[in-house]
């Protein structure tokens, strides 16, 4: 394919990568900044959504846009309340240490795996998504004619993709006002600038500790069910999502919502755009490196303050 | 203190159930648990103790799952015809996580703890050559139902074997002519970034210039990948045949992205049927690959000609003759795949009765017996066909089949012989000492 | 008796005990034991970044295998001798660890945690990428002829777990002197508060890298044997899983103690062992039982035993 038709096509699938990606990591900028812990089963709820969406879409039955809708109301529902569980019932009796907060996540993490192995077994399953058309893009060429459009091959994308851009958008949106105008978002913005300050204030840290980290799995699990009609729900989806985020927060800078986005988007972008030039592994390689190397020379991220 | 004492399994399990204070009755409720052991009722000797190392967690599960089916199936028929050399078989289980390092140590359970006669089943090639090793120092034949090319390579050693399902070269060379005559000259392949997709990739590319074709691109996908469409601008225009090799929870992406990248305007589609093992082919956003080829290791789809011995396998493994399960038609087997181990099964049955063996000590026997094996005609035995074992590369030869995807069901177009299978030998195990 | 030298007894006496133990324990048992214990010299070389110095590093997995491959592609494709593939691969490890460190260490806290990560996986990456020399995830098989080191049969599984118990105990008792000595006391003290250790005079810099660099060798000596013992190796070995289990089995050992890296390991191990007899669903109750250590046993088993118990444990 032509580099431009190609980067046209690079464009559209990172943007998909980042809107997903950013959800996910969204979740987890919001338990890191406020909670100030590494959550290594954030990748699991992620999981779970998927997981889930599938298990409603199935009951829900023969619509495939109902069950789809039911899914994405019902999935993030569950698995924020199952997370806010598994912060009243452990994190909080472990006075969020960090070194056990490892620990405990991780034995999360193997519970949950496991028993989504058990109860929805080792099979990936595809959901049907509520609409899926294939759009042809079209491209410029110089003839002697002068410009012109044609239909370069293979360059296209499907009208779900393009929803799930918009969807996450919209969702971004409507986190950024709650965050900022209302006062649920105005006491969790406090907490996580001052923990100790905010308690002062009267505060309940406990039970904003307990939202964040449901709100932070529900994120995650919205994007997996926005992603799971693309790529299919199977138990172990949760390891890549885990490692992406954690990325993604860092690079954008602790504590930084706006860097958390901004990260995503360029991260998501990257992988897609350096494919076209490298060897798919050494394009990998590539990325991976350079995540590395923007933090060796800026250690508190894009947007994070430094220590 | 003395030397090791070595305690026989059951009681070491129920002094520790013991220690842990639990009675008769917990015991027997264990033996309720899932997994746990069970012997057969059909003779009453001492019964032979075949290990199998299974995928039931990571990657490999969703095949480990289905082998586990078909084991099973096969060791309860072996056992109402009277077991082996009159002792009924004993099929032990151990997961190995579809990890190598677990793997070692599941051969080690295996032979050490469970005191297996041999062991077999392992699917995934880097599980069979992290646990080869062990199985070799432990002097326990360890039959692998892998498809992967390393037992012929010479790379592992004398107790390992692979007699019941062919390995990939010989899969993969046999796809060329068919592909050239039938498809197209120009390839472009698709392949994971794996062993396995490096062993399609030159196998591959060497047969199909044999047959005056030419690969025009190789793309190799990297492992863990989730999204596919920004590999594709790699295909040139010129391509005649899109080869593809996915494996992994991602195939159905996969396949549905490269559906979405063409529209209607693709080149012929050869796959592997790899890509849609316990997959269903009626999934919405498979439309595409009407059409288009596959190969089969073992027809999922009854075909018109089915042979008997097809349809006793299928009865008793309780697969329908769309190749699900029958009391779940959504839940596809691995079929192309799981014969390997009732044909394995089988073999060290035959292996076993040849040498007349009764004990650990007829190790070396047995597989003398195996290695002696040459031609395994089709029968119940060996449902997916007619077979050739070769007792110096310790790897059976088989026919491959190719399908094409007509009105949502695969039927075959093309049955390969023996011969187009074959490749020189690179090894002779029968020439290395025990 | 002086606190160093009763220190010295008890590790002296937990390797003589594992010795004693060959004589007593069945087949089965000497083989997971010896493959545990290699893999707690890992835990221990995990243990002297994050334990002792307190850098969270999730590259580790990097290391074990640059040691690992270092004597694995010595041996297939450079023709080294046994003995000189394994120090090729510590010295290989030490490399990177040096090269790493010298790039990270610019960062601290969460940042070095991910700049590790990344350069582990880019090495995982790159181990496929060449997959025409080390054949990628499947790996390769080390013969039995080049695994003799000093006219002992590394295949050979009594004298494979008496020379595992060696070389652990010989990185035991190193740890131990290590710890106890000067070095390693401004170790610790750059993890309770590096800006103080700085403002007293000490090149922290320095320390941590030399840390890093050590903790580097003792991963790429634990890889290297593992390979070379054990006759296999693979891409595995290089994935995200090999650094977060160090971190694991250190933090349920007791992160900061010398003992608390082989409890762990052994604990893990035996754990999904014994589970995995008696339920598929082993990862489950694993997992179960990490979140109930947490709850209560905070400092990871060895901690939890010098807290309360033994108070002088290093």
């Amino acid at each position: 394919m032509e580099i431009g038709p190609n980067l046209v096509l690079a464009v559209l699938e990172g943007a998909l990568a980042a809107a997903v990606l950013t959800l996910t990591a969204v979740g987890l900028s919001l338990v890191f900044g406020v909670m100030r812990v590494v959550n290594v089963a954030h990748g699991q709820f992620f999981m779970l959504g998927a997981v889930l969406a599938w298990t409603v879409a199935h009951y829900v039955g023969v619509n495939p846009t109902v069950g789809f809708v039911a899914a994405l109301l019902v999935a993030p529902l569950l698995v924020g309340s199952l997370a806010v569980a598994a912060d009243v019932l452990v994190l909080k009796r472990i006075e969020y240490d960090p070194e056990n907060t490892i620990v405990a996540t991780i034995g999360m993490l193997y519970i949950i795996q496991q028993a989504a192995l058990m109860r929805f077994g080792p099979d990936a399953r595809p959901v049907e998504a509520p609409f899926n058309h294939r759009i042809a893009i079209p491209w410029f060429e110089y003839t002697d004619k002068g410009f012109s459009l044609y239909w370069p091959w293979g360059l296209g994308t499907t009208s779900y993709k393009l929803a799930v851009i918009g969807f996450a958008i919209l969702i971004l949106i409507a986190l950024w006002l709650f965050l900022s105008r209302t006062r649920a978002g105005l006491i969790m913005r406090a907490t996580q600038q001052d923990r100790e300050i905010a308690q002062a204030f009267g505060m309940p840290v406990g039970r904003v500790n307990a939202l964040v980290f449901g709100l932070g799995a529900g994120l995650a699990a919205l994007g997996a069910v926005l992603i799971v009609p693309i790529r299919q729900a199977h138990y172990l989806m949760g390891d890549e999502p885990l490692l992406l985020s954690f990325i993604v927060v860092i690079i954008g800078g602790l504590g930084s919502l706006a860097g958390t986005v901004v990260a995503a988007i360029l991260i998501g972008m990257s992988d897609s755009i350096i494919s076209i030039f490298f060897s798919p592994t050494l394009a990998k390689v590539v990325s991976t490196l350079l995540v590395a190397f923007v933090l060796i020379f800026r250690p508190q991220g894009l947007f994070g303050k430094r220590a | 203190m003395t030397m090791s004492d070595r305690k026989p399994k059951l009681e070491t399990r129920r002094s520790v159930l013991g220690k842990m204070g639990m009675g008769a009755a917990a015991t027997a409720g264990l033996t309720a648990l899932p997994g746990f052991v069970r012997y057969s009722q059909a003779a009453s000797s001492e019964p032979i103790k075949i290990g199998f190392q299974i995928h039931r967690t990571g990657i490999g599960s969703s095949y480990g799952r289905w082998y586990g089916r078909t084991t099973e199936a096969a060791a309860k028929l072996i056992n109402a015809a009277g077991g082996i050399n009159g002792r009924p078989v004993q099929i032990v289980a151990e997961d190995d996580g579809t990890d190598p390092k677990r793997g070692a140590e599941v051969v080690e359970k295996l032979a050490t703890e469970h005191k297996c006669d041999v062991a077999f089943g392992t699917l995934f090639s880097h599980v069979v050559i992290g646990s080869a090793p062990r199985a070799g120092e432990l002097k326990i034949p360890y039959f692998v139902v892998s498809e992967g090319h390393h037992v012929a390579s010479g790379m592992l050693n004398r107790y390992t074997l692979q007699p019941g399902i062919t390995d990939v070269k010989s899969q993969v060379q046999a796809m060329a002519p068919f592909v050239a005559s039938n498809l197209g000259k120009k390839v472009t392949m698709i392949y994971p970034d794996f062993a396995f997709g490096h062993d399609h990739r030159d196998y591959f590319s060497a047969a199909i210039e044999k047959q005056g074709g030419e690969v025009v691109a190789k793309i190799a996908i990297p492992p863990v990948e989730t999204s596919f469409t920004k590999y594709f601008p790699k295909i040139p225009r010129s391509t005649e045949v899109v080869y593809h090799v996915m494996v992994g929870p991602a195939v159905l992406t996969f396949v549905k992205e490269l559906g979405e990248f063409f529209g209607s305007s693709a080149p012929h589609l050869f796959g592997f049927i790899d890509s849609l093992e316990a997959v269903d082919i009626t999934s919405p956003g498979l439309e595409f690959l009407d059409g288009s080829y596959f190969w089969e290791g073992n027809p999922r789809y009854a075909q018109k000609d089915q042979t008997s011995y097809d349809k006793v396998y299928r009865e008793a493994v309780g697969v329908d003759a769309n190749g699900a399960s029958v009391s779940d038609p959504k839940d596809v087997s691995t079929y192309a795949h799981m014969f390997g181990c009732w044909e394995t099964l089988y073999t060290i049955k035959a292996g076993m009765e040849a040498c007349n063996y009764q004990g650990v000590g007829d190790r070396q026997k047995l597989i003398e017996a195996v290695e002696a094996m040459t031609a395994m005609p089709a029968s119940n035995e060996h449902p997916q066909g007619a077979k050739l074992f070769n007792g110096k590369t310790h790897q059976v030869f088989g026919h491959q089949y190719i399908s094409k995807l007509t009105d949502k069901k695969l039927v075959v177009a093309h049955t390969t012989s023996i011969e187009d299978t074959f490749y020189p030998d690179e090894v002779d195990y029968t020439k290395m000492s025990f | 008796m002086a606190a160093s030298m009763k220190s010295l007894v008890l590790h002296a006496g937990v390797v003589a005990l594992i010795l004693a133990l060959q004589f007593v324990l069945p087949e089965y048992h000497h083989g997971i034991l010896a493959r545990t214990l290699v893999l707690a010299i890992f835990a221990m070389s995990y243990n002297l970044t994050f334990g002792y110095t307190g850098l969270l590093s999730l590259g580790h997995a990097l290391f074990f295998a640059a040691g690992m491959y270092g004597m694995g592609l010595g041996v297939v494709h450079l023709g080294l001798p046994s003995l000189a593939a394994v120090v090729f691969g510590v010295v290989c490890a030490g490399f990177v660890a040096a090269v790493i460190g010298f790039l990270a260490l610019r960062t601290a806290g969460v940042a070095l945690m991910i700049v590790t990560l990344m350069f582990a996986q880019a090495g995982w990456y790159l181990i496929l990428y060449f997959g025409k020399w080390t054949r990628g995830d499947e790996g390769f098989v080390i013969a039995r002829e080049h695994r003799q080191i000093l006219g002992i049969d590394l295949a050979d599984s009594n004298a494979r777990y008496v020379v595992a118990a060696l070389v652990f105990g010989a990185v035991l008792i190193a740890m131990l002197k290590l710890v106890e000595s000067r070095f390693g006391k401004v170790l610790v003290a750059i993890r309770e508060n590096d800006e103080r250790a700085r403002m007293l005079g000490y090149d922290v810099s320095a320390y941590k890298l030399g840390a890093m660099v050590l903790s580097g060798a003792m991963a790429g000596l634990a890889g290297a044997a593992y390979g070379i013992m054990f006759g296999y190796v693979g891409a595995t070995f290089a994935s995200v899983q090999y650094s977060i289990l160090p971190l694991l089995w250190v933090l349920l050992g007791g992160a900061g103690t010398v003992l608390g890296p082989l409890v762990g390991t052994l604990f893990m191990t035996y754990l999904i062992d014994k589970l995995s007899e008696y339920t598929h669903a082993y990862m489950l109750f694993a997992g179960l039982i990490l979140v109930l250590l947490t709850l209560f046993a905070r400092q990871g088993i060895m901690g939890e035993v010098r807290r309360r118990i033994v108070s002088w444990l290093p």
